[in-house]
């Protein structure tokens, strides 16, 4: 089953749940956690475990050959991106615009821009205690997120059956990267805090994961503080409200340390007890 | 010397354009002969991404040696100047064209490394 | 005209709640733009009217006129990003999927495919309730963010600020690494890095920092909630020294923020022990970018 923990807005607390509910999790089932925020992945400072694995993520790119290239410039005029040139007599490459449509290389007349794989970023699988943590990182510069995130979700497929609880970690916001790590989940589980900005941004994530026609629940974030429209907005909706982490110094605190929050705060470990039945229940019951 | 200025008008009392990539206008000034041409490159407002290198490319149609503007080309422009051998000189992002002309000759501009 | 940049790599570190306060501080001395177009928050503190909307368009769709459609599946077959599918015998685009790369269309034997430009959302150019305009935008779900969309709020801020004589645009910037974040930096004079002293808002602030460097944009940085963790604290401001980036302040955890901000106001308005750190600040970031205060 795959379950994928976004929010609208970053800084909500999306990690904290994630990395909590995913070790939580592991205790009693297969789980594996997968940091899909691919320019800033965060996962790794709570959850440390021992490297298994790590490989270096390719896109592929054109590269000149010279020798035949007749300089028609065609490679330029086919690239919407700007990611080719002719400058002078030669022709140049930038491995980050580039998308890997392959129009430069296949319509090449003279078959001079062969693609060739470019690392783009790195693929990291540990092992944290009874958790498998996968994590990808882009390189500084990348600008594409989403084949790098593709690519990890196929490495998470690969390597583990269907019965694992997959725990996505999503990039925030609602823009493709985010589609791309929520697309292919079978619970969607938004977190968001009871400020008018979580509100808001509450908002347009619930409106993308219906556009994907998923279903989800909310999970709040720091209650306490701030105000109570975010549950009234969900009993509005009838959108499952499915717990509630409270505010607390001591929650910041443990967090900004870098450390797990279940096991040393009651209501945090209740909260998560809460998600963790939520999510079986999603899944017809079984203890897979 | 043939200079290169990122503009926000086409005459010496326009303002410089601190933005390489998406710079408005060139402004090239040959000191040889006094004379001054314009490009309007505003048509790059239409480019989602990579403007810097293209911008550059165009640049290089120009043959000057020196560039100068506000906060200096990203990557992907400079790699693109480095073929050309374009000198670039930063920091003029708040002049007009005619006090960043003067600030190159006085030496008060930064001279961008590896560009 | 100065361009004060305000980012911070991570969410969640209070970034537009400060960009929001210093708009109230500067007042009509400012124009804003909002270009953190992801997650644009601004506007539920500062109360926009609207009152000027445009479309916004950027990157390409395929679109296949289905009357001139051969059905050879060309296209399908060079599509690197199965963005073609075959549905019911007729190729459809998958509009998520597509890149907008035009592959398909260079190939179609009957010229059955065009690109269009797809609106991605509306930029708006707003009265706010601090006395100045702001330039902010929306983008429609799935949509990204770019540089384009980046350059264009700006612009327009920066024709406001030119027609009505201001002499400072405060951006709140655009999150991540990626292009967005490059087009928000292009230009600017001055840069305030907001981070928190939490292990991850340590490892943003350095990523971030990085594309600040290569710039050579002076910038400064907010500490903000600074008594989460003494180590990182220590470990943030020993970076600041060692990268030469000016410590313009560190604002204690103070949970009146969260209340402001439920309140629509933000914190110069709202808590005055926190107001005067935020006050002792802005001015600092003003004597930085050179201008009286």
């Amino acid at each position: 089953m795959k379950i994928a923990i976004a929010s609208g807005k970053g800084g909500t607390g999306k990690t904290t749940l994630s990395t909590n509910l995913a070790t939580f999790m592991a205790e009693s089932a297969n789980v594996v956690l997968t940091d899909l925020d691919v320019e800033e992945p965060n996962s790794g400072l709570f959850v440390q475990g021992e490297l298994l694995h790590s490989e270096p993520k390719n896109k592929m790119i054109p590269h000149w050959e010279k020798e035949n290239c007749s300089l028609c410039g065609n490679c330029q005029k086919v690239c919407n991106f700007n990611a080719i040139l002719k400058m002078g007599d030669s022709i140049m490459v930038f491995p980050e615009l580039c998308h890997g449509c392959y129009a430069c290389c296949e319509l090449c007349p003279t078959e001079s821009l062969p693609m060739q794989p470019k690392q783009m970023g790195e693929l990291k699988h540990f092992r944290a205690g009874d958790l498998d943590f996968v994590e990808s990182r882009l390189m500084i510069s990348e600008e594409q997120a989403v084949p790098l995130i593709k690519q990890t979700i196929d490495y998470v497929d690969a390597n583990f059956p269907a019965d694992t609880f997959k725990i996505f970690d999503a990039p925030p916001g609602t823009s493709c990267p985010v589609i791309e790590a929520t697309k292919d989940a079978d619970l969607v589980l938004l977190i968001t805090e009871p400020t008018p900005f979580g509100l808001h941004d509450l908002k347009l994530a619930v409106e993308t994961v219906r556009q994907l026609g998923k279903p989800f629940g909310v999970v709040l974030n720091r209650h306490g503080i701030g105000d109570d429209k975010v549950p009234a907005y969900c009993a509005a909706e009838g959108i499952p409200l499915v717990a509630c982490i409270p505010n607390s110094r001591k929650i910041a605190e443990t967090y900004a340390a870098g450390q797990l929050l279940y096991r040393d705060i009651p209501e945090v470990k209740a909260a998560v007890e809460t998600v963790a039945a939520f999510i079986r229940d999603h899944n017809g019951g079984e203890s897979s | 010397m043939k200079l290169i200025f990122t503009t926000k008008g086409t005459d010496w009392d326009s303002p410089m354009d601190p933005r390489f990539g998406r710079t408005e206008f060139f402004f090239v000034y040959d000191e040889e002969t006094s004379a001054v041409e314009t490009y309007d490159n505003r048509a790059i407002e239409g480019e989602a991404h990579g403007a810097g290198p293209k911008t550059a490319q165009k640049l290089a149609e120009f043959g000057a040696q020196i560039l100068i503007t506000g906060n200096g080309p990203g990557g992907n422009a400079a790699t693109v100047l480095q073929t050309t051998g374009t000198e670039v000189h930063v920091g003029a992002g708040d002049m007009t064209v005619k006090e960043a002309y003067e600030a190159y000759q006085n030496g008060t501009l930064k001279k961008m490394q590896g560009a | 005209m100065k361009e004060i940049v305000v980012i911070s790599g991570k969410g969640g570190t209070g970034k537009t709640s400060l960009t929001a306060a210093f708009a109230v501080l500067a007042g009509s001395d400012i124009v804003v733009a909002d270009c953190d177009v992801d997650a644009a928050d601004m506007h539920l503190l500062v109360e926009p009217d609207f009152a000027h909307q445009e479309a916004f368009f950027s990157g390409q769709l395929a679109v296949i006129d289905q009357s001139m459609c051969s059905a050879c599946g060309e296209c399908a077959a060079v599509c690197r990003f199965d963005a073609i599918p075959i549905i019911n015998g007729q190729y459809i685009v998958d509009e998520i999927s597509c890149e907008g790369c035009g592959y398909c269309a260079r190939v179609c034997p009957v010229e059955a495919i065009t690109n269009i430009e797809q609106n991605v959302g509306n930029w708006f150019r707003s009265e706010i309730r601090t006395g100045t305009t702001m330039v902010h935008a929306g983008l429609k779900i799935g949509a990204d963010n770019s540089g384009k969309l980046v350059a264009k709020v700006k612009n327009e801020a920066k024709a406001v600020a030119e027609k009505e004589g201001k002499e400072i645009i405060l951006v709140d910037g655009s999150p991540g690494v990626g292009c967005p974040v490059v087009s928000s930096l292009s230009g600017a004079s001055y840069t305030v890095l907001v981070t928190e002293p939490t292990v991850s808002g340590l490892h943003d602030l350095k990523r971030v920092h990085q594309l600040v460097k290569m710039f050579g944009i002076d910038c400064g940085c907010i500490i903000n909630k600074s008594d989460l963790n003494a180590d990182v604290l220590a470990e943030l401001r020993a970076f600041l020294a060692k990268e030469g980036i000016a410590h313009l302040a560190e604002i204690p955890y103070n949970e009146q923020f969260t209340a402001a901000v439920t309140n629509g106001k933000t914190i110069v308005e709202w808590d005055e022990e926190a107001a005067g750190l935020v006050r002792d600040c802005w001015r600092e970031i003003q004597t930085h970018v050179g201008l009286p205060t």
